[in-house]
């Protein structure tokens, strides 16, 4: 079991040594996810329902809220505003 | 009112930003993965090490790929949270279950066989690099399937309830979800021509050197690889594309109507091979729809619904409805709409006071309509017509490119095998300007899929201008500029390790 771990451990850490243009591209990779969620994310991108509610029961409310609080008037049934 | 339109506005457009951006590098990572595949398998069956050079050389491409692509798509997930978390919370449980499969599917792909195929040359045994190399291509593309599973929902939701108490879509049906026709016929089309821009980057490339007259084996070896795959791929794609259609017909006719810039239905009903839309033609006017065009008898009925006498709704039937076809106007299903809208609060106030007969009264009411809801949403019937032109001249643009591309394949596979590619230089030259229009096909797919089903996020069901969050529209501004210096950066990267790579070529640049 070691054995085969200690393989597998060597055999990442061997590639990453042999490495020649992958070190840059690792390094793109890594300033590219330090960007993306340590800065955007954590910055300009909260997750609005987890953040602002308690439970699922207030976030079903609120979107219900956001479905249901428009401006709807239904015209009488005859109506076909728009119909030719 | 304004400030939801600005809001929507910048929503939509930071997506598109964001999601034409990510495209620019997923299909190439789709089809070089086969390519390079096959040249693998070249290799182990002969033991030439030319092949294994030739290999490496299109893997280190494909890793720069891959390096500068990854986690680009994240920040889709970041916008579905923020920007559009009505949108989210309402798909909840559909967008959940294939998301979720894809990331872990992609976690464990990447991490493992991703590694022995950059690592593993002369580690592991011929064959089982040969396996994870396949197992790479494989996984890459069923990875997607997920996305594209989820995407095909958003255009013909199947599977799924929704719940009023929840405000949620329920899984009802997984595998109604995953078998959605939309859904795999939109991932064959995607993934398919993921392989022709594969094709076209290594003809692209290969045919650099040509002209240049340098690495002339490796060049031609890799373009009858490329060529071979990329004649029996994009006949694939024209088979998807035309089942593309069919669903499009089927399911979303108003898109349909879009792509063909077809006002007026007609049975028989002619496709445009080429034309120019009056510029400011408007629905349910007696102006033409072309100011000249070129068509083909009969072959959209026979595409759109597979027979050639089929009547092909235009977007004034399916805009003003046509009572003899049966065809109900938007006018009406706004209706059916507000009625579902109103029942739902209805049902919403009855819960809250515990009147349990005026809750179920509501709730009959509202499944009723449930189907025209999105409908609801929509302040005048217009605003169910996407963008006409540019739907139309991104579709056809699209296809005219892909007929080229068939073209290009089959000329520069005859040459290659009858060793004449060299004394060709236009065909050499035709080669490098086709990885950008390439590149241009694979947009103007998704502008086509993506505008043409607008005004919805949800087929029917749930309108963009409800899908957003409510913010203010100056925060979606700054990160819309954020990306897209963030992205343009990737991008230049992109093309500048690259063409480092390519300019030192197969000799000396395929090192890992």
């Amino acid at each position: 079991m070691f054995n085969w771990l200690s393989k597998i451990v060597a055999f990442y850490v061997e590639g990453f040594k042999s490495m020649r243009l992958g070190k840059k591209l690792w390094a793109i990779v890594f300033i590219k996810l330090f960007v993306l969620f340590a800065i955007v994310k954590v910055l300009f991108f909260p997750n609005l329902l987890k953040e602002n509610f308690r439970n699922d029961e207030e976030r079903s409310g609120y979107i219900l809220d956001q479905l249901t609080h428009t401006d709807i008037s239904i015209p009488n049934k005859g109506e076909k505003n728009g119909t030719h | 009112m304004e400030h939801i339109d600005a809001l929507t506005d910048w929503s939509r457009a930071q997506f598109a930003l964001t999601a034409l951006y990510h495209w620019v590098f997923v299909p190439l990572t789709l089809g070089l993965t086969f390519i390079v595949a096959i040249m693998e398998t070249i290799y182990v069956k002969t033991g030439d090490e030319w092949w294994k050079k030739t290999t490496q050389f299109w893997m280190g491409l494909l890793a720069i790929n891959f390096a500068i692509g990854l986690a680009t798509g994240i920040i889709m997930e970041f916008e579905f949270g923020t920007n559009w978390s009505n949108y989210s919370w309402i798909v909840g449980d559909i967008f959940g279950a294939p998301l979720a499969i894809e990331g872990i599917m992609a976690f464990f792909m990447e991490s493992t066989f991703f590694a022995v195929m950059f690592f593993g040359w002369n580690r592991v045994s011929k064959k089982f690099h040969l396996l994870s190399t396949w197992l790479v291509a494989i996984g890459s593309n069923l990875s997607a399937l997920w996305i594209l599973v989820a995407n095909g929902w958003m255009q013909h939701p199947v599977g799924m309830t929704f719940n009023p108490d929840t405000a949620r879509n329920e899984m009802a049906d997984f595998w109604a979800v995953l078998f959605n026709p939309n859904a795999y016929s939109k991932f064959l089309h995607t993934i398919s021509s993921g392989y022709v821009l594969a094709s076209l980057f290594v003809i692209g490339i290969s045919s650099w050197y040509l002209l240049k007259r340098r690495d002339i084996k490796f060049a031609k070896r890799s373009i009858v690889v490329a060529a071979s795959f990329g004649l029996l791929t994009s006949l694939f794609m024209l088979t998807t594309g035309d089942d593309s259609a069919h669903r499009v017909a089927l399911n979303q006719p108003m898109k349909l109507a879009a792509m063909e810039g077809l006002y007026k239905g007609e049975d028989r009903a002619s496709i445009v091979a080429f034309g120019v839309l009056t510029p400011d033609k408007k629905p349910g006017d007696e102006k033409e729809t072309f100011l000249f065009s070129f068509e083909i008898p009969y072959a959209l009925s026979f595409l759109g619904y597979h027979k050639v006498d089929a009547f092909v709704p235009g977007v004034d039937d399916l805009l003003f409805g046509n009572e003899k076809l049966g065809i109900m106007s938007v006018a009406q299903k706004i209706e059916r709409g507000k009625e579902a809208v109103t029942a739902l609060k209805r049902y919403k106030e009855a819960k809250k006071a515990n009147d349990m007969p005026a809750a179920e009264a509501a709730r009959k009411v509202f499944e009723a309509n449930s189907e025209y809801m999105g409908y609801g949403y929509l302040k005048k019937p217009e605003e169910a017509v996407p963008n006409v032109p540019m739907t139309f001249y991104a579709f056809h643009t699209m296809v005219g490119l892909g007929t080229l591309f068939i073209a290009l394949f089959f000329m520069i596979l005859y040459a290659a095998m009858t060793n004449t590619l060299e004394k060709r230089r236009w065909l050499l030259w035709g080669g490098v300007i086709s990885i950008p229009l390439g590149y241009l096909a694979q947009e103007l797919g998704w502008i086509t899929a993506e505008v043409g089903r607008q005004p919805w996020a949800i087929q029917d069901m749930l309108p963009v201008g409800m899908a957003t969050s409510n913010m203010a529209s100056s925060n979606v501004m700054i990160t819309f500029w954020l990306f897209a210096i963030l992205f343009t950066a990737l991008l230049i990267a992109e093309v500048k390790i690259m063409t480092k790579q390519i300019s030192m070529g197969p000799e000396g640049g395929h090192h890992v």
